[in-house]
């Protein structure tokens, strides 16, 4: 099993276990985590990928897409927090009322 | 800018434009709206005199849209028997403009209401003059939409039951004859209505889609109407103003109803064809079952515009009768009673709006002696009931003249019990309405009285009915008239059957 | 002249614009109003002109910079895009209009940068040439929408804002991890090379299937549809409008991209379920619409149904059941609009949206109240309308195909709509028990609701020229073609 496999697998298992967790987990920093867990997971994919053939210089393109990845993680996460401030301050909880999924 | 394609458009703006003004009018505006109303009905009814001149004279008036893929686009066309149903459409208007204006006075809402009404007729014109299933499926259901606002238009919670109902049956009789139109398409390809139908050309058909077809369209329009089991919506419409039921009942949905059966089995399958399928036997007995049902219906109703609701439920059916069964002089006395019941029934309702409106009377049994109170509408009222019952030589007398002997000739011989049975029950739910109202003693006070001076009522309200009661008189002794609706109605069916 | 017209890149105009709009409302927010107006009106200027572009030279593909693919982007315009666009500009410019006169001061200032930095992503998304970059600004077209809905700033909006945050974030990685696995399968992100190059291979697979679960979570087709109500509910009336009529519509577009182009011919089994999910989520929102007691959930779960029938199309697939879909989105998104502007208005006039207790609005807001039957007729299927158009194609070709379940669920689905939208109107005619105090309201708001009403009508009336756009480009398989 080539290393860029296993990379490639570990995402798969990383995206996975943010999943659980975020169908999982009540309180709402939790679900902000698992999101983030996934989207790295999500990268190290990307990343594992695009190591195409051994010995020659790794696809660029790849490399491209997870920096716009994690920018767009970085604004999604920092809205999700300001969200979730607000939340508990209007509600005094930082959960979503129904149990339900996400 | 050419005239023969364009003609039909007018005619159709000359409702619908007034219409439209007329919802920014402030109520206070009487003068201004009524102006309005008058001038697009008198237009109107001019248009439609040129388009009869020119249909005679061989011009070819068609005004044509783009619709929806596959080739079917809106089309308006005159043919013999749009010119019947418009030219009734429009003499009805301009009556029941004239006595919607003294019936709504200082009533509110007014501009809303004339605007609905205007788009109602544009609507009902439309109907009339649709060449094909799309536009006339288009139409139709333009049509349910403006006259829900005229059922509610009282605003009470009865009213807006009463509008819940009638949308209920017409919006899923609006899905039905959907369903069935889209089909057809499917099947027969873009076509328009003509002579004889179009279907009995189509090589591959299969029969049993065309039976199917055919039932979900007679469904669909059947609602409107008001076959046995479908006329639910009927009698409980007559929550709205009176010259709203008098145009329901008379002149649009109702008859868009009938005249769509008239299309469909006429131009669409063709008489012929329809009667090869096996499907206008069944049809013939869902009419005869409406007619008895509907009188039977009417015999027990106290009030008078259910009585005279359920009246029209069994007296439309003469019409789907007519073209049920087939022949050449049933179809005659089917298309000849769209007018004849037209200029009947409207006469009656507007009797019992003047009735309810002047004296407060809204029940039979209190309708003892209000001949010697209201004799001019009475006599009105007296003339559009014998037309009903068939006493010569009323407009009714002659369409079951024709439905007799063209059942005669069909050799369907049971419809004669069917008209023979019809009358009698006629008879008995009007003649002792007759005989309370001339020859009882009227009661000390009247519900609710409102004085018009000397006359008997306003003469808004009194001119409609004299009017439509007279036509009733006309149409009936000037049968043989070169332009009577029996010559038209005989005109029209020439060109249907086979020489 | 002609020639500079022709050659202006607007397709690069068409997002720099909003952008630069968003960008100038949030440095002067003062003036935020009157520069947001003058925005929407150079977008929908250079929406035409890219229409213009289309309809004379054909399909256009810009690259942005110079910089072609695969490290630059590529804008892509054919019909189907200039639809979305179009669609866009003009809800776009009547919500803009609309909110002119809705809110405050103060959140003015910050609604008119949030919704025109929407109204970038839009259009970039509706131009994207590669999967990626659909990626990218479905993300950005999300948190902004996220940020709109919690304008509103009660407890409710704020809840539904971070559960929509929640469900945006989880779908988009769904839809990024099946990017990853299709550029490893293929080699590339670009639309047009995915289309020649990609073959059945398991990867491909669990790309199709990640990417389509994120993305129908996106849509809200049943039973993924929870989010919505509570989103499109508690936001402000434009904000429900723009969610409803555009935000959900672009996760679909992206759907109908990949499947036409990429993941073409389908598997049936998949078309067949894709359209059941469709048909009950027709019957499902439709139901609970009539069960709603305030307007603002009834025409949410509205959108819930009408999101269903674009997915009957999915089991026809032919040229005509695409295009019946097609003209109901766009039907949707302005007859859609102009109801939540509608319920907008009534909520300012009466001070709740609660049905049975609508006071006679028939009276007091008869241009709402006919904004809003105009915008229920072409919801309803019935003619002419916009709605009506899209719904006969469907019926057609459903009954072409022999699968008259379809028409089934097309008839219910309408009678259903029937059902709820006389229901608001009948209570709008009759006085309720309690009376309320009556405020105004604006008379540009009840005219835009009224525009788009009329233009839901219209589109009805006017079809073959749109149903011709869908022809550039031609990305709809043969098959019966009407």
């Amino acid at each position: 099993m080539s290393h860029e496999f296993l990379y490639a697998l570990l995402g798969v298992g990383l995206f996975t276990l943010g999943l659980y967790a975020l169908i999982v987990h009540a309180h709402l920093l939790r679900k902000i985590l698992a999101i983030n867990v996934m989207g790295s997971g999500v990268f190290l994919v990307l990343v594992a990928l695009g190591g195409r053939t051994p010995g020659a210089p790794p696809d660029p393109v790849p490399h491209a897409m997870v920096i716009t990845g994690i920018v767009v993680a970085i604004s999604a996460t920092a809205l999700a927090l300001a969200l979730m401030l607000w939340v508990h301050a209007k509600t005094g909880r930082a959960r979503l009322p129904e149990e339900r999924l996400e | 800018m050419n005239w023969d394609s364009s003609l039909l458009l007018l005619i159709l703006a000359t409702s619908l434009l007034p219409g439209l003004v007329i919802f920014f009018l402030p109520e206070e505006r009487v003068a201004l709206r009524t102006t309005l109303n008058m001038a697009g009905a008198v237009v109107k009814l001019v248009l439609v005199g040129v388009v009869i001149w020119g249909v005679l004279h061989g011009h070819y008036y068609e005004s044509r849209l783009p619709l929806l893929p596959g080739g079917l686009d809106l089309v308006l066309h005159a043919d013999a028997e749009s010119v019947l149903f418009v030219t009734l459409s429009t003499v009805l208007w301009l009556v029941t403009t004239v006595y919607a204006i003294g019936y709504l006075e200082g009533s509110h809402h007014r501009s809303r209401f004339f605007g609905f009404f205007s788009l109602c007729v544009t609507a009902t014109v439309g109907v009339a003059l649709a060449g094909n299933m799309i536009t006339f499926l288009l139409f139709y259901e333009l049509l349910t939409l403006s006259t829900y606002p005229l059922i509610v238009h009282r605003e009470t919670e009865e009213a807006r039951q009463a509008g819940r109902i009638y949308l209920r049956y017409t919006i899923a009789g609006g899905a039905l004859l959907l369903v069935g139109t889209v089909w057809l398409y499917d099947v027969a390809g873009a076509f328009e209505f003509t002579h004889r139908g179009v279907l009995a050309g189509l090589d591959d058909a299969d029969r049993t889609v065309l039976t199917a077809i055919f039932v979900l369209l007679i469904a669909g329009l059947g609602v409107k109407a008001a076959l046995v089991p479908l006329h639910g919506w009927l009698p409980r419409a007559m929550v709205a103003p009176a010259p709203v039921s008098a145009l329901l009942h008379a002149v649009a949905v109702v008859k868009a109803g009938a005249f769509g059966i008239v299309r469909v089995v006429d131009d669409v399958y063709g008489v012929e064809f329809a009667a090869s399928l096996g499907v206008t036997g069944p049809l013939a007995v869902v009419a005869a079952t409406t007619i008895i049902y509907g009188s039977l219906r009417a015999l027990f109703q106290d009030n008078l515009k259910r009585r005279l609701a359920y009246s029209t439920v069994s007296q439309v059916s003469y019409i789907v009768l007519g073209i049920a069964v087939v022949g050449p002089i049933a179809t005659i006395g089917g298309l000849v009673h769209l007018v004849h019941q037209g200029v009947m029934k409207i006469t009656l309702f507007f009797c019992a709006g003047n009735l309810a409106e002047t004296l407060g009377i809204h029940k039979v049994s209190d309708m003892n002696g209000v001949g010697r109170r209201m004799p001019w509408t009475m006599a009105a009222f007296t003339v559009g009931a014998l037309g009903m019952i068939g006493v010569p030589p009323l407009a009714g007398f002659i369409t079951k003249w024709y439905l007799g002997l063209g059942a005669l000739d069909a050799g369907q011989d049971w419809v004669i019990l069917v008209l023979a049975g019809s009358s009698l029950l006629n008879a008995g739910y009007f003649l002792p309405v007759l005989y309370a109202a001339w020859f009882k003693a009227p009661p000390d006070a009247w519900p609710a009285e409102r004085a018009y001076g000397r006359s008997e009522t306003a003469w808004a309200l009194l001119l409609p009915p004299v009017v439509t009661a007279l036509l009733t008189l006309a149409v009936g002794l000037l049968a043989s008239a070169p332009f009577s609706p029996l010559q038209w109605a005989r005109f029209i069916t020439t060109q249907e059957y086979a020489p | 002249m002609g020639a500079s017209l022709a050659n202006t890149p607007w397709g690069v105009l068409v997002i720099l614009l909003p952008l630069a709009g968003a960008l100038v409302c949030f440095l002067w927010p003062r003036r935020s109003v009157p520069l947001g107006l003058v925005t929407a009106l150079g977008v929908v200027a250079c929406v035409a002109g890219l229409g213009w572009q289309v309809a004379e030279q054909g399909v256009q593909r810009y690259a942005v910079g110079g910089w072609g693919a695969p490290l630059g982007i590529d804008l892509y315009a054919d019909g189907l895009s200039l639809l979305m666009l179009m669609m866009t500009a003009l809800v776009g410019l009547g919500i803009s209009v609309y909110s002119s006169g809705y809110f405050d001061r103060k959140t003015a200032t910050v609604f008119w940068s949030l919704w025109l930095f929407l109204w970038a992503a839009l259009n970039a998304l509706f131009l994207s040439a590669d999967i990626f970059n659909l990626y990218v600004t479905l993300e950005l077209m999300g948190l902004a929408a996220v940020a709109l809905v919690a304008l509103a700033g009660g407890a409710d909006a704020l809840i539904a804002a971070m559960r929509y945050l929640l469900v945006s974030l989880l779908g988009s990685l769904f839809y990024l991890l099946g990017v990853a696995l299709l550029y490893h399968s293929v080699g590339s992100v670009d639309i047009a090379i995915l289309a020649q190059q990609v073959e059945p291979l398991p990867a491909v697979w669990a790309a199709v299937g990640l990417m389509s679960a994120g993305l129908l979570l996106k849509t809200a087709l049943f039973p993924l549809h929870f989010w919505l109500p509570p989103a499109h509910a508690s936001a402000p009336a434009p904000v429900s409008a723009l969610l409803s009529a555009l935000v959900v519509k672009a996760s679909f577009y992206i759907l109908l991209r990949l499947w036409l182009e990429i993941f073409s011919p389908g598997d049936a089994a998949v078309g067949q379920l894709l359209g059941l999910l469709g048909a009950s989520a027709v019957l499902w929102g439709g139901i609970q619409a009539l069960r709603q007691t305030r307007l603002k959930l009834l025409i949410a779960y509205s959108t819930v149904a009408q999101l269903g029938y674009l997915f009957l199309a999915f089991p026809l697939g032919t040229s005509v059941a695409w295009k019946g879909a097609l003209y109901l989105l766009f039907s949707h998104a302005l007859a859609k609009a102009a109801m939540f502007m509608s319920a907008g208005n009534i909520l300012r006039c009466c001070g709740h949206d609660r049905i049975a207790d609508l006071d006679r609005v028939a009276r007091r807001l008869p241009l709402t109240l006919t904004a809003f039957t105009l915008a229920g007729i072409s919801s309803m299927g019935l003619p002419p309308s916009g709605g009506f158009t899209g719904k006969w194609m469907l019926l057609d070709a459903a009954l072409y195909s022999g699968q008259w379940w379809w028409a089934l669920t097309l008839i219910l689905g309408g009678l259903l709509a029937a059902a709820y939208v006389f229901k608001v109107v009948g209570y709008a005619f009759t006085p309720a028990e309690v009376t309320h105090e009556v405020s105004r309201v604006p008379a540009r708001m009840e005219w835009t609701a009224l525009v788009l009403a009329l233009a839901a009508v219209l589109l009805g009336l006017f079809t073959p020229w749109p149903l011709a756009l869908l022809d550039i480009g031609l990305p709809f398989g043969g098959g019966y073609a009407g």
